[in-house]
């Protein structure tokens, strides 16, 4: 176990060092100037000259690389160019939001695709397992934004039971934060727990085929007892791959949804950044979801060998 | 909705006006806007949203613009100029106190107005302070600004936001914690969600009726329309879907405001470049363009034709529309003069807003009904700035020029443009050193007159502004002379 994680660790080094070096060229790359930006269509030159100079972006690109690492490796993130406060205050006010917001949407698709996916493998090809992947293959279709739309023309407009969108933070208290959230989670749980539900039940119908099922029935148990003792436990591999890379994308991909429901997270921060070309902020934005990704994944890796012990003897 | 559901949203409305007294007025309004400021100093960012939230309502300047564009006045309460028109001798207002408590007086303008036009100034509007030779304390109520030459913008200049009295003491926070001497100080900045401020009890005028104020940043034109339907929020300034409008008319709970800008929304045309160097062909492209058609495919109506590069509101403005009317025929005989005949392709860059868009696809269908290809490509502001503005690498692009009194941008042969007259150049330099009212008029007619005898650009329409509040929020600025949303004079009706 020690060597595989450690083995794990290694690579999971090389993947951020190139990731640092990849995020610094494209950004660096695309068109757009952020004291050009910040000074508008009656500046003259040497105004934002000398803005530029203000913002330290006369410097050479590879020295700002080298200070961009060296910064972060010592837990700096630099300081945003138009917003001129530290990056490391930033990302952490929007993960605020943008932390409880993935965590809420994943816990409410896990709660709604488990008990869907074991129903429907369990009822296979029986109508409570058609009526299951019917609601999901509609699920997987529909587009979060509209339904987002949809949710809010309903319960915030028609209803008035949430606002339409906006945070009040959570110094008004844990239940004002979870209403805010309770609508954008929902359009965000939604398309996750119809694929989840989908891996799920195809994973645990493959189980239900193994011989090892056979036997659990032979020795006596009934169809739902060895359906919970041996076949779940087994199926949740897939599933667990898949409840990571959609934490992943619930962390950095619920743009749109902030934007429906104007939520201050971090997909918001990017968007307006890389409208600003405020480069810093976005390099260490991206830096730090590819950090969260590289994780997640390291993480499952190691639940993967939890809840399956060959994994554990094997390396 | 069912009959329960609206007897239940009904008890809960009672219910929640239940928890505030019935008789007591509101005193306090929840604004939207599209665009959040990027940082808090208006003397050191272009970006409009920073004058929206702050102008008027945390900082003031020497002279301030009114709802209609006037300039009044505003620390400094008057002036005398010398006979000369080179001396300006302001008397400040009396008891002016920052935020922060610490007196406002002549030293702080002197170095609000010496930060500004210092060699290393990141003001993005320079040029207002070009004119400043020197700037004299005289004493802590009198400073006296000296010109290096005549300048009839002056006080009109120091009006803007750029231009706003900061103190020494709280520079150094300004961007985040911004301290001012208006009727709002700042609270509270909640990046990506909004800003709160809230009244200045020792403030040295007329007390707001508003108690406290929240802005809020909705850049998304459904999240826009859902705010205001829910009444999450007061108003929306400069709403972003025109298309939306006429159903907030027909809701008695909300009012639509409409009002003019200082936003001459242009074809700008890079008069550097071939074949658009050669003012026939200009002239075709103006003749080729139906104005009006792109105010009702682009903006709903809303908007003014204009036949120059000035505002129809102001006093001083021509109509000139006629010298550029709809008339295909004549545009295509212009092309055949020039020797374009079969016409030309061009480029047509155009940056975000939905009047470029939007007005950008009419625009290139009009100019292919004479001939003239177009290949359109969309930019965002960033790679515009960079390609178009400062590379000049472009061909036509539409955008919305929104400082006011902006035509001596005519008079910068290196400005995007390219346009180079030095008649024009020599009738500016001698605007700025002109003070007598009529005589400034005049010039600015002729100027107006020459911009569009050389169709130098293609002159669209005024952009309109066009706002959404609740009904009963009264004090609310429809136009916007500058970028203010001023909130002195709002209030609640019962």
């Amino acid at each position: 176990m020690l060597r595989y994680t450690l083995k794990r660790m290694a690579s999971l080094a090389v993947s951020l060092a190139v990731a640092s070096l990849v995020i610094f060229l494209v950004v660096e790359v695309a068109p757009g100037d952020p004291a050009a930006f910040m000074l508008g269509i009656n500046a003259q030159p040497e105004t934002v000259a000398a803005l530029r100079a203000e913002l330290g972006l006369d410097v050479p690109k590879w020295q700002r690389y080298l200070d961009w690492v060296g910064g972060m490796l010592t837990g700096d993130f630099g300081t945003s160019y138009t917003y001129r406060t530290p990056v490391a205050d930033m990302i952490a006010d929007r993960l605020q939001v943008s932390l409880p917001l993935a965590l809420y949407a994943l816990a409410l698709s896990t709660l709604l695709a488990f008990p869907a996916g074991i129903y429907a493998a369990a009822r296979r090809g029986k109508a409570g397992d058609l009526a299951v992947m019917g609601a999901t293959q509609l699920g997987v279709a529909v587009p979060n934004f509209w339904f987002a739309m949809m949710l809010v023309l309903l319960f915030s407009i028609n209803l008035g039971w949430f606002s339409a969108g906006g945070f009040p933070g959570w110094e008004e208290g844990l239940w004002a934060g979870m209403k805010a959230l309770t609508l954008p989670a929902i359009a965000l749980a939604l398309p996750q727990a119809a694929i989840l539900a989908r891996v799920m039940r195809s994973s645990l119908i493959d189980i239900l085929g193994e011989d090892f099922m056979r036997t659990a029935r032979a020795k006596g148990l009934t169809r739902r007892q060895a359906l919970w003792r041996h076949g779940v436990r087994n199926a949740l591999i897939p599933v667990l791959t898949i409840i990571g890379l959609q934490f992943a994308f619930l962390l950095a991909g619920a743009i749109i949804i902030e934007q429906v429901f104007y939520l201050p997270g971090l997909g918001r921060l990017i968007f307006q950044s890389i409208s600003a070309r405020d480069l810093i902020v976005v390099e260490s934005v991206v830096m730090l979801l590819v950090f969260a990704v590289i994780v997640v994944n390291f993480l499952v890796d190691l639940a993967y060998a939890a809840v399956d012990p060959r994994l554990r003897s094997r390396t | 909705m069912t009959k329960p559901l609206r007897l239940l949203a009904a008890s809960a409305l009672v219910l929640a006006a239940g928890l505030a007294p019935a008789w007591a007025q509101r005193t306090d309004v929840t604004v939207a806007m599209q665009l959040e400021p990027p940082h808090l100093d208006p003397t050191g960012g272009a970006a409009g949203a920073i004058d929206s939230v702050l102008y008027s309502n945390v900082f003031e300047g020497l002279t301030r613009f009114t709802e209609s564009g006037e300039i009044v006045p505003g620390l400094a309460e008057s002036w005398e100029i010398s006979e000369d028109g080179l001396t300006y001798t302001f008397r400040l207002r009396e008891d002016v106190t920052f935020h922060d408590g610490t007196a406002m007086d002549a030293s702080d303008v002197k170095f609000t107005l010496d930060r500004a036009r210092a060699e290393d100034s990141t003001n993005a509007q320079k040029q207002l302070f070009a004119s400043i030779e020197s700037v004299e304390v005289v004493d802590p109520r009198t400073v006296q600004v000296k010109l290096a030459q005549q300048d009839g913008m002056f006080l009109f200049n120091m009006a803007w936001g750029d231009a706003v009295i900061v103190a020494p003491e709280s520079i150094g926070e300004i961007k985040s914690q911004p301290i001012g001497t208006g009727p709002f100080r700042f609270v509270e900045w909640v990046q990506g969600d909004r800003i709160e401020i809230a009244r200045y009890e020792d403030y040295w005028g007329e007390a707001p009726a508003l108690a406290e104020a929240t802005f809020k940043f909705i850049s998304d034109p459904t999240a826009a329309f859902s705010a205001m339907m829910a009444e999450d929020i007061d108003a929306f300034m400069a709403f972003p879907a025109p298309e939306n409008l006429p159903q907030f008319e027909a809701d008695p709970r909300f009012q639509v405001l409409i009002g003019s800008t200082e936003g001459e929304t242009i074809l700008s045309t890079n008069n550097a470049q071939p074949p658009l160097d050669d003012r026939r062909v200009r002239k075709a492209i103006a003749h080729a363009i139906d104005r009006q058609a792109i105010i009702d495919g682009a903006m709903f109506g809303y908007g003014t034709p204009i036949g120059t590069h000035f505002a129809p509101h102001n006093p001083a403005y021509v109509d000139l529309t006629e010298m550029s009317a709809h008339d295909p025929e004549r545009a295509r005989q212009l092309l055949a003069d020039a020797g374009y005949a079969d016409g030309f392709t061009t480029t047509l860059k155009l940056p975000p807003p939905s009047y470029a868009r939007r007005g950008g696809e009419i625009v290139a269908a009009q100019l292919r009904a004479v001939g003239i290809e177009t290949e359109i490509t969309n930019l965002e502001w960033a790679q515009w700035l960079e390609e178009v503005f400062t590379n000049k690498n472009y061909g036509l692009t539409i955008v919305s020029h929104t400082e006011p009194m902006d035509i001596g941008i005519y008079a910068r042969p290196d400005y995007y443009f390219q346009y180079d007259n030095p008649e024009f150049q020599a009738l500016m330099e001698e605007l700025n050193r002109t003070t007598d009212p009529d005589t400034r008029t005049e010039m600015l007619q002729q100027a107006q007159r020459i911009i569009a005898e050389d169709y130098v650009n293609g002159y669209l329409f005024q952009l309109a502004m066009t706002s959404v509040a609740k009904s009963g929020l009264r004090g609310l600025w429809a136009n916007a002379p500058t970028q203010a949303v001023d909130l002195t004079g709002v209030y609640w009706e019962d």
